[in-house]
This record gives structure tokens, C-alpha cells and sequence, in this order.
């Protein structure tokens, strides 16, 4: 059974009340059915990017987007550009290092020259939590969160649930366990709220020090032994622990933290047999994950989730510029 | 020198809970007699109106004299957290004559110098250019060493030791408190404990040293019962509040509102009921403002780098009337939280109405209905959480030293 049958075009509103909102900000202001179209849209671009050489659709030509990172990344960055690119569009990444935040520009000054150029769409990854929708708040298009501090970083949940949807068949009633770095982890809140949203089961795992205070009003599970949290589960999912979390603040050493919390071959086979494993990347090899399983053909998803990025991040460009474009139903 | 006679009003007097029908004489700056009197020649019709001591504000940010004007506030403590930092008699001294005549400005005196929590600034000499009291700022003072030394110092030279109570350690680089809230925006965070840390050494350090210690705001249950027993042991201690954690709990913070930035941080809502029971029950001593106007500058940035703090002198009266409309406590009990403590805890001769203290008075009309609004407050900036919040309670007219003031029309 492949998803797009259990969840037909029909289901959703049609037009714009598919998704009615302006911007993608975060996982956590999302309706269900509204996570359901954008993955039922990449659906479309999986296709597109796999078809062969000519990997081109030219709705979003004569658009510009600027993907402003004021955090460094190479992926995520990569993605968001591929994905305008193969739409046609004009993409322009702004890095932090070589802007005028460095000159002691303030953010919305920032962003109020970006709007000024009139950009059609701006991707934005910055370390501070709330700094995309602050942002969004100055701009007259369309903003897409790319990451804001520990807050949300809705393509990865978006791009997780897809890779899910498409290895599992589907994502209700799936246990998904969610290990690392949860508090400081904005893939890990997206995904929670998004898997969450989607039915399934969510364990988070964590060292004490790094287990965010409340998260179980947001559905989750809480653990703190990694062996018990894997028992029956579907999906594993690492989290990138920061270099900087690892040496005595939060735990002791890398070594003591893969002894407790990083995935081998004897922890994965304390789940499901079939059972799938991503992580969001960059990995840190031999601390959170083993090589033996990142590589793992049959149960590794993580060069899929890569994948699924890409066609997931068309089709949240694709929506959010139909307004712009006058789109029918849309403008 | 003639006086001036309040009539028609009702005078809240040191321990009454309500405010009675009587003539009130002002002469030569003082209040000369309360009672029924024949009034003077010169009167002010106070009819509708409850007088009431001027507002003393322990513990402000700015000297910010039309947002103090509104709000009915005759006198503020300044908090040493200036720029220059008032670690010098020069600064103390300038800041001391900055508001009069119409303002009396009370400067506090930093702690250590630069407020760093490292070494002790000269408290004697900024005593006698004019501080009342000694405070340690925006910070706690970690080193318990340093903070046993001052408050022994201050004990002798009789001024009061005003502290912040955030753990160093447990606060971290926090910016809300551990809870719902934080996770769920992803904001750096630490547990209500790290007040109730801070407030459990410096109850020991007060004991000690035999200092009047005052905790400028406590906002947690855990830190109030600390308070409650330190009080209930004879210990000299005295503990504040502002309207924000009164009546605003950390879900305020949702959207990333940086406005609801206040340090220390909004609690949750069990504490923040806590802390209306401490009000009620007399733990609580002191309701100040805790006015810090931030411009946008400050404040519209990313949550985490925005400045904390509110402007709170223009509210500060008609927010705290709610706590007498819903009967948490009587109106002659709001004006000892405002006014008759903090002038108590800085050794003023002010703040009660009684023959032969100063003549600062407001006359307000306590049901008088206005909205809060950012972008026409008289304050320095327009940074409430209480934006758009209608509210009951204007001060009609204001008495500094026995003179009339003019007051903002409504």
C-alpha cells in the first residue's frame, strides 16, 4: 500500500484551503491534513527528481528566493537550493559570514533589505529561537523556517515523515523513538509535533541533562535508558549531539555518551527487526550512531531522508509562491 | 507660608483599610493636620476622590519623570544599574538631585563595583552623597564570601541590602522558566528552584550578618515560603513584587513576545497564584514597578537577545486596584505595599499620611476606566505586557512636598 492511495487528492480542501497559510514557520500551527498535502505534493517531485536527466519545472521561473542562513549548514542549504533551482526559480544564498549582520546590523534591518529587494520567497536558519517568525513579521512574502535555535525546523520533520511514510507504509500507529540531544533539538520538536499530529507513538530519549522539562504535555514518552525506549519500535531516529554539549557540561565524555545513548547493531536489534533508522546529518560517527548501522543498506534511511528533502522542499516553495503566481484557487 | 486644604476627599490613614470622608492641611511642605476641621482658605476639591500617600517606588531603572507622573509615583528608588554604574559618590550624588523638585529620586548604591560581584564598592561614601540602600542589580552575587561581607558592612552602617535571587549556576544563559512553555519555543530555561537557591543562601547570610536583606522580587512559591519562615524566626527580611509576575504567568511569553521578557523570568501559573496568597497573607511587603523602559533597540530582536523588563510606572496603580477589587486585599493595604514600606525598608519620612510627614499625595479615581496602550504611554518607551489590557484607576491630581503638580489629562 503506498500513501498516496490511503490518503486520494480528493480528501483535501481544495484551493488555497489546502493550506492557508502564508508562511512555513513550524511544524506546531499545523492542521493534520495540512502536513498530509505537503507530503502528498512531494510525492509528485520524488517522481520528477527520479525521472532522469531533465530533473526541471519551470512554474517558479522569474521568482526570486534568497535562502538567508545566519547559522552555518551545508544540507539543509543545499536542499532549499536544489529545490528553487529545479522549479526554475532564481536562488541566492546569503551567508552569514559574508553579510552585514556581522557589522553589527540588526536582524530586522536585515530582513527589511531583503524585502526591499523584492524577494519572491526567503529561506531562513538562525540560532536564536523565534528569529524566523520575527522576520516573517517585517516581510511582504513568504518565509520558510530552515531551522530557528532550538525552536522547530519543519522541512526536516516534513522530509522524516515522508521517508517514513514511504519505508513503513504508513505513519499511524508507528513507535517512533527520538534519541540525543532533545532540549536543545529543534528537528526533534518538529518531529515530535509532527508525528504526533500524524498518530504515531513518539519515545524521546535523552540524557537526563538534555531532556526538555514538560514534553510529555506535547504527547512524547520520556526515557532516560535507550535499551527500554527501543522495544517494539518502528523507527529510530539519532539526533546530532553538538560538539560543545560533550565535553562535561552535559555529559562526561563522547565515549560515555555512545555507551549509553549511541546506536550499534546490539541496541538496533532490541527493536522491531524490520525496524528503520534516520538521522537528520551530519552525523558524528562512533558518538551517536556506528558506522555498521548508519551504513546499513536494508535499514538505514538516511541518504533517503536526503532524498526526500529535496521534493519536500518543492513543494513548500511550490505552495507558498502559488499566491504570488496566481495560481487558480490560490491568488 | 499659607497651606492648602484637600476637601471632599477620603483619606486613607496608616492603618485603616478604607478610606474616610475627611479634610486633609498641608503647610509648609508637611501634612499639617486630618480631620473635620474647617478648611483653610486655599482648597482643592478632592470630592469623588480617594487621597492617598504618593507611590514609592522601590527598586526602578530609569528616572523617567512624566511615565512617574501618570502613574502617581512621588519618589523611586533607582537601581544602581545605570550608566555610568552608581558605584561612585559622584554618580549617587548627581542621580540623588536629578529629579527635584517636582521627583525625588532615591539612588540606590551598587554593591560591588561595576556591579561585579567581585569586589565592594565605597557604600559609606555613597551613603553620604545620598543612597539609601545598597543593591546588587540586575545579577545575584555568586560569591558568597563577597555577599557575607557586604551585608556585614551594611548591617553596620544600617542601609539595606537589596538582592536579586537568580542562582548564578542553575540560571545559566535562561531566559524562561523550565516548563511547557520553554519547550515548546525552544528557549533556554532553568527550574523555579534557581530563585528559591538564591533566596535559601542569602536567608542564611542575613542571619549571620544581622543586615536587612530585601528581596526585590519574589516570584515563586518555593522562595515565599523561605521568605514566610525567615519572617516567622524574627529574621529582618523584606520581599517585593511587580505586576508582572502577579498577574501574568509564562504562557504571556508564547509568540516569542518579548515585551513578556522579565527577569527573572514569568512563572507558572500555580506560582504565580502563590505569589497573589503572599500578597494576602503579608509575606509580600513591597509592590513596586520595576520600570525599565526598552526601546525597540532592546527589544525587537530574537526572544533570547532581546533585554528583559517592562515599563511598569504608568500601570502600577490601576493593575495593583485589582488586587482590592477582587478583595485579595483592602485599598489602606495596597497603599502599605506602595508606599508606607518601601518608605520604611529606605528609612524615609515619607509615604503614610500622618501630621508632620512630607505632603506627597495623589488624589485618584480609583474606578476611572482607560486601556493600556504601548504607543501613547508618557513613558521613556511603550515595552508593556499589558498592552491593550483595560484597566480602572487614574491619579487625578499629585502633591509633591505639598504642591500641586499638573497631571496628564486622561
Amino acid at each position: 500500500m503506498t500513501w498516496t492511495n490511503a490518503f486520494p487528492a480528493d480528501r483535501f480542501p481544495s484551493g488555497s484551503d489546502a493550506f492557508p497559510h502564508k508562511h512555513l514557520l513550524g511544524i506546531g500551527g499545523l492542521q493534520t491534513w495540512e502536513i498530509l498535502y505537503i507530503l502528498k505534493e512531494a510525492e509528485h517531485w520524488v517522481a520528477l527528481n527520479r525521472s532522469g536527466a531533465a530533473k526541471h519545472d519551470d512554474r517558479l521561473s522569474g521568482l526570486t528566493i534568497i535562502n538567508a542562513f545566519f547559522e552555518n549548514s551545508t544540507r539543509t542549504l543545499l536542499s532549499f537550493e536544489i529545490a528553487g533551482k529545479r522549479l526554475g526559480a532564481d536562488v541566492i544564498n546569503m551567508h552569514a559570514a559574508q553579510s552585514s549582520v556581522k557589522k553589527g546590523e540588526t536582524l530586522i534591518d536585515t530582513a527589511m533589505t531583503l524585502n526591499a529587494m523584492r524577494a519572491d520567497a526567503i529561506v531562513i536558519r538562525h540560532a536564536s529561537s523565534g528569529a524566523v517568525q520575527l522576520i516573517s513579521s517585517k516581510v511582504d512574502c513568504p518565509v520558510l523556517n530552515a531551522g530557528d535555535g532550538s525552536h522547530e525546523h519543519p522541512t526536516q520533520a516534513l522530509l522524516d515523515a515522508l521517508t517514513i511514510m514511504r519505508r513503513r507504509g504508513k505513519i499511524e500507529g508507528q513507535t517512533v523513538v527520538i534519541c540525543g540531544d532533545v532540549l536543545h533539538s529543534r528537528v526533534a520538536r518538529s518531529n515530535l509535533f509532527c508525528l504526533k499530529s500524524l498518530g504515531s507513538e513518539v519515545r524521546v530519549v535523552a540524557p537526563p541533562a538534555l531532556m526538555p522539562a514538560g514534553i510529555e504535555a506535547f504527547g512524547a514518552v520520556p526515557f532516560s535508558n535507550f535499551d527500554e525506549a527501543l522495544d517494539g519500535a518502528d523507527v529510530v531516529m539519532m539526533l546530532r549531539l553538538q560538539n560543545e554539549r560533550m565535553q562535561g557540561d552535559f555529559i562526561p565524555s563522547p565515549r560515555e555518551y555512545f555507551h549509553l545513548y549511541g546506536l550499534d547493531e546490539r541496541r538496533l536489534a532490541l527493536a522491531k527487526p524490520d525496524a528503520l533508522v534516520m538521522h537528520p546529518g551530519p552525523m558524528n560517527r562512533g558518538v551517536e550512531i556506528a558506522s555498521s548501522v548508519a551504513d546499513h543498506v536494508e535499514r538505514s534511511a538516511i541518504t533517503e531522508q536526503v532524498e526526500m528533502g529535496v521534493a519536500v522542499r518543492m513543494a513548500c516553495l511550490d505552495i507558498l509562491t502559488r499566491r504570488a503566481r496566481r495560481v487558480e484557487g490560490w491568488a | 507660608m499659607s497651606g492648602i486644604s484637600l476637601v471632599g476627599g477620603h483619606v486613607i490613614l496608616p492603618g485603616q483599610e478604607k478610606a474616610e470622608a475627611l479634610h486633609l492641611h498641608v503647610e509648609d511642605g508637611k501634612i499639617a493636620s486630618v480631620g473635620k476641621a474647617a478648611p483653610l482658605a486655599e482648597q482643592l476639591d478632592a470630592s469623588g476622590l480617594i487621597i492617598a500617600p504618593g507611590i514609592i517606588d522601590l527598586g526602578v531603572f530609569k528616572t523617567d519623570k512624566p511615565a512617574f507622573r501618570f502613574g502617581g509615583i512621588t519618589r523611586a528608588a533607582l537601581m544602581p544599574d545605570q550608566l555610568p554604574v552608581h558605584d561612585d559618590p559622584a554618580t549617587v550624588r548627581y542621580a540623588a538631585l536629578k529629579g527635584k523638585p517636582d521627583f525625588w529620586v532615591h539612588p540606590l548604591a551598587a554593591a560591588t563595583r561595576d556591579l561585579a560581584g567581585l569586589h565592594m564598592a565605597e557604600i559609606a561614601l555613597m551613603k553620604e552623597a545620598g543612597a539609601v540602600g545598597v543593591a546588587t542589580g540586575r545579577h545575584w552575587i555568586a560569591d558568597s564570601g563577597i555577599m557575607l561581607r557586604i551585608m556585614r558592612y551594611c548591617a553596620a552602617l544600617g542601609m539595606p541590602v537589596i538582592v536579586h535571587s537568580e542562582d548564578a549556576g542553575l540560571a545559566g544563559n535562561a531566559v524562561a522558566t523550565a516548563g511547557e512553555t520553554a519547550t515548546l519555543l525552544g528557549l533556554a530555561s532553568s527550574s523555579p528552584i534557581t530563585e528559591a537557591l538564591a533566596i535559601a543562601r542569602d536567608l542564611l547570610l542575613a542571619e549571620e550578618s544581622g543586615a536587612h536583606v530585601h528581596f526585590r522580587q519574589v516570584t515563586t512559591a518555593r522562595g515565599l515560603d523561605l521568605i514566610r519562615g525567615a519572617k516567622a524566626k524574627g529574621l529582618r527580611v523584606t520581599c517585593g513584587i511587580t505586576p508582572g509576575h502577579l498577574f501574568l504567568s509564562d504562557n504571556a511569553v508564547s509568540d516569542f513576545r518579548t515585551f513578556a521578557r522579565l527577569s527573572p523570568p514569568l512563572r507558572s501559573d500555580d506560582d504565580r497564584l502563590a505569589c497573589v496568597a503572599a500578597v494576602a497573607d503579608g509575606t509580600i511587603d513591597v509592590i513596586a514597578s520595576g520600570h525599565d523602559p526598552r526601546g525597540p533597540e532592546d527589544k525587537r530582536l530574537p526572544y533570547s537577545e532581546a533585554a528583559p523588563g517592562m515599563a511598569g510606572a504608568e500601570t502600577l496603580l490601576a493593575l495593583t486596584l485589582n488586587l482590592v477589587r477582587d478583595e485579595t486585599i483592602s485599598t489602606g493595604r495596597l497603599f502599605e505595599l506602595l508606599a508606607t514600606n518601601p518608605a520604611k525598608i529606605l528609612g524615609l519620612k515619607a509615604g503614610q499620611i500622618s501630621e508632620g510627614f512630607e505632603a506627597d499625595l495623589i488624589l485618584i479615581d480609583p474606578d476611572a476606566p482607560w486601556q493600556v496602550d504601548g504607543d501613547r504611554m508618557a513613558a521613556l518607551a511603550g515595552n508593556t505586557p499589558f498592552n491593550k489590557l483595560p484597566v480602572q484607576g487614574r491619579v487625578r491630581q499629585m502633591l509633591k512636598g505639598g504642591k500641586v503638580l499638573q497631571t496628564r489629562r486622561p
